[in-house]
């Protein structure tokens, strides 16, 4: 258990991970190693929170990188950083999962049996990050309910904006408008820019 | 669906909360709206801050599992944006009017790039002449029977008017009072292929018109950055400056 966690955020240190992914798609191992200590506990974090279940959230997250190994020549730069780009593979690929297991099961009793659960728990204080999460939570916080509740059961449980609206007994519009509100003011108060 | 309704999608595009036919008919627009590209962008990169949140260690052995299977993974190549335009034989893609103006809209509203539209070619041939060093190239263009312009702010100051004639399948760009610039950089200017974007030459500071190098070809619109003396294959920084050919 000696991995580092590398958390993107303002003034991360360390070697600047767009030119590493470039030497990854020359089929450069000692770069995707790289790459992968960057990347790995966000993309397994992120598949657990999403999925729940660890062991098949290990095979989702090895699928997650084997694909950032794949694509690496097709990763552009200028439109975001390295973790963007693999998280929005990685949440993809929970979502898929997610969906996919849907189609199999009860969907109604799904939804109504984690309905009374809050949308984002505490997140057990097991990495370092912890002024990146208090960030992240402090903006979370300043969203209104329904804001914050349909972005989170989106991105967090992997639900589709129907079922979000379903949840919340809201209009599908308005569920629409809420998460692109939400992310909008999530975005400024992180002080995301490309 | 109305395009309104499709650029308001954005947040749920980001999240993967569209079912397939959804995902693929907001694709559609995407490739032509380079606001919603952006804003999806942005939500991308804010996503992952709460994605990156949720970080935890993985177990030594999953590192070395991952390393080993890397053998049994063949790589692609890159996306060949030669192979694109290929396709595209020559032919303009249809530009929706409506999407554009959505994405106007949407920029607009964001703060981040002011537009002006400007529709007329006659003002065009007006602000022309009042240009000090014109091209001869450019003239023509600004002459075309078909010219259109549209102008905007410059991140920083001063501004600008892209003029493009579909039937010459050029575009120049004339500006006036941008900022000085630093030693060692250059503005740099870049068709957007649909949030692509791809080198359209180079204009130093105090240049007052010039002729975008290449053809518009499919270009949704142009984009002006600040880069290193000699210029860049892709942008290293933020656009000071978006139009869109509308």
């Amino acid at each position: 258990m000696s991995a580092v966690v590398n958390l993107q955020g303002p003034g991360r240190p360390g070697p600047d991970l767009k030119e590493v992914v470039a030497k990854v798609a020359l089929g450069d191992r000692n770069a995707f190693s790289d790459v992968y200590d960057a990347v790995a506990g966000p993309v397994l974090g992120l598949v657990i929170r999403v999925l729940r279940d660890p062991a098949q959230s290990e095979e989702v997250a090895q699928e997650v990188l084997l694909e950032v190994w794949r694509k690496a020549a097709q990763y552009r730069p200028e439109r975001g950083e390295v973790m963007a780009w693999v998280l929005t593979i990685a949440h993809r690929r929970a979502v898929d999962r997610v969906r996919a297991a849907q189609a199999t099961a009860d969907r109604e009793h799904r939804i109504a049996a984690t309905s009374h659960t809050p949308a984002f728990d505490e997140v057990a204080e097991q990495v370092e990050g912890r002024l990146e999460r208090e960030q992240v939570r402090r903006c979370l916080k300043g969203l209104t309910e329904l804001q914050r509740e349909a972005v989170a059961l989106a991105y967090f449980r992997g639900l589709s904006y129907p079922q979000v609206a379903e949840l919340l007994q809201a209009p599908l519009g308005t569920v629409k408008t809420r998460m692109r509100d939400g992310l909008i003011r999530l975005r400024d108060c992180l002080g995301v820019t490309l | 669906m109305s395009t309104a309704d499709l650029h308001t999608l954005t947040g749920a595009y980001a999240t993967h909360a569209l079912d397939l036919a959804e995902r693929a008919e907001f694709e559609r627009h995407l490739e032509q709206c380079a606001a919603c590209a952006l804003e999806i962008a942005e939500f991308a990169a804010t996503l992952a801050r709460l994605g990156a949140a949720q970080a935890v260690r993985p177990p030594r052995e999953f590192k070395q599992h991952v390393m080993a299977s890397l053998n049994t993974v063949r790589q692609e190549a890159p996306h060949s944006e030669h192979k694109l335009a290929a396709t595209s034989n020559g032919r303009r893609r249809a530009v929706h009017r409506f999407v554009l103006a959505a994405c106007l809209a949407a920029a607009l509203g964001a703060g981040g790039i002011a537009l002006q539209q400007n529709q007329q070619a006659d003002q065009a041939r007006t602000r022309a002449t009042t240009l000090q060093r014109q091209q001869d190239r450019i003239a023509n263009l600004l002459t075309a029977t078909d010219a259109r312009t549209t102008s905007g702010l410059v991140t920083g100051g001063g501004t600008a008017t892209l003029v493009w004639s579909k039937n010459q399948d050029a575009a120049a760009l004339l500006v006036s009072q941008m900022p000085a610039l630093k030693n060692g950089t250059i503005y740099q200017l870049w068709f957007n292929d649909g949030g692509t974007m791809r080198p359209a030459g180079q204009m130093q500071a105090g240049t007052t018109a010039v002729l975008l190098t290449g053809h518009v070809n499919r270009a949704i619109g142009i984009g002006v950055t600040v880069e290193p003396t000699g210029g860049s294959t892709q942008p290293t920084e933020a656009p000071v400056m978006l139009l869109p050919f509308v």
